[in-house]
């Protein structure tokens, strides 16, 4: 494990209206690093998030990636967090690989997705429209987008939801894999057992 | 330059394959304009004194009704938040949607009014100047549509608000866009307010996709 801290959260609070839902939230998380956030439902977990992604400001404190706050990063820079929510964001229009491709090149990556949608059972959906699929590969979509951005942060957003055991298994092992090659990975999730790894920093809210 | 391509074809596939929604404000746009005709008393020179204005009041007002789905469809199903996080410049990447939009739902209704002004009796001179002043318009409406969309992302039901937010700013194009025609059918001049609509089309299209890359970062945060 390396000591360099990439993302970085100081004092770290946040009201809603006159209700705290956290406040006083130090954590340093350095390459091969896993944080999980547990917490009850509401209890700010996906806020935590999307303020990590740079999509709300907390109330006070500062998030920085390599030492620049999260809102003020260069594009590049930018394009190394990747945050998957409770959406999946795929077009119900759109196939699948449409959608697939349609992600690799706002990312600016190559769209080449044929082993990854096999390695997660879509090959044969490819070619159906996102409309069609069940939540569960919904889900899977959304994993093989989260491949295809190749980013160094990785912000999940209870990604086990609906997802069958084999499914689990794969993220499981893909998020090992992505911390082993030097990626840093934040996952809100309730059943924090499943993605225990050793080193993991465990964030109660 | 490879985000806009890619967000542009992704919209127009995106509308494409949802192809009957399209017409709606092109059908809202014609039972409009043929409702006017009814209720007034139809004497040709009347037609003609009024039609002008009919037809503006009527592209604009349909204009407004494919609105609502410029971000709510992205916004809902999580793609807003991707275009915001992705590496491509937002500005870009929501003037990509806006071009899709115009391209789908104003392109359309701009072909339609035309054919409209010859039921009102309006001379088949003042065709084309009726035509040019529509498609100078475009750009600005278009602008002005995406940054009340934008405004309003994130309000459940910001459909009727948007309306209230956008139709008092299109009031320059009406007044330029009615001169033009009206000088075009009397056999006037006409090239002052076309090149105002034209220098408002170009505000729009330089300071527009700032403004509602800002609106848009608002409304999700």
């Amino acid at each position: 494990m390396t000591d360099r801290v990439l993302l970085k959260g100081r004092e770290l609070a946040v009201w809603r209206g006159d209700r705290c839902l956290f406040e006083q939230l130090h954590f340093d998380l350095g390459a091969e690093q896993l944080a999980l956030l547990v917490g009850a439902n509401g209890s700010g977990k996906t806020t935590l998030l999307r303020i990590l992604a740079g999509l709300g400001l907390p109330t006070r404190g500062s998030i920085t990636w390599k030492d620049v706050a999260i809102s003020e990063l260069a594009s590049e820079q930018r394009g190394e967090i990747a945050y998957r929510g409770h959406v999946e964001a795929l077009k119900r229009d759109l196939t699948v690989a449409e959608n697939l491709r349609f992600h690799a090149t706002l990312w600016g990556r190559e769209s080449r997705f044929d082993d990854v949608l096999e390695e997660l059972k879509l090959d044969k959906v490819a070619h159906m429209r996102a409309r069609h699929l069940s939540a569960g590969q919904r889900r899977r979509t959304a994993l093989a987008m989260l491949k295809l951005q190749g980013a160094k942060l990785w912000l999940l957003d209870e990604p086990t939801t609906n997802l069958d055991g084999e499914g689990r298994a794969l993220l499981v092992e893909w998020t090992r894999r992505h911390l082993a090659s030097g990626g840093l990975a934040v996952i809100a999730t309730h059943q924090p057992d499943e993605l225990a790894m050793r080193g993991a920093l465990v964030i109660e809210l | 330059m490879g985000a806009f391509k890619a967000v542009l074809a992704r919209d127009l596939r995106v509308a494409f394959r949802r192809w009957s929604e399209l017409g709606h404000p092109l059908i809202f746009f014609v039972i409009v304009v043929t409702l006017f005709p009814l209720a007034l008393s139809p004497t040709a020179s009347q037609l003609r004194d009024v039609g002008v204005g009919v037809l503006w009041v009527a592209a604009l007002l349909s204009s407004l009704l494919a609105l609502d789905g410029l971000f709510r469809g992205d916004a809902d199903d999580g793609s807003l938040e991707q275009l915001l996080l992705s590496p491509a410049p937002l500005t870009i990447t929501v003037l990509a949607k806006v071009t899709a939009h115009t391209l789908v739902t104003l392109v359309p209704l701009i072909c339609l009014v035309p054919l409209s002004a010859l039921s009102f009796n309006i001379p088949f001179a003042a065709l084309p100047t009726l035509a040019l002043a529509l498609l100078l318009a475009t750009p600005t409406l278009s602008v002005l549509v995406a940054l009340g969309a934008a405004l309003t992302v994130s309000l459940r039901r910001g459909g009727s608000i948007v309306g209230l937010l956008v139709l008092p700013l299109t009031g320059p194009l009406l007044i330029f866009g009615t001169r033009a025609t009206d000088l075009s059918v009397n056999g006037e001049p006409t090239a002052a307010p076309l090149l105002l609509l034209a220098a408002l089309a170009a505000l729009a299209v330089s300071l527009g996709p700032l403004a509602i890359a800002a609106a848009v970062k608002v409304g999700l945060e």
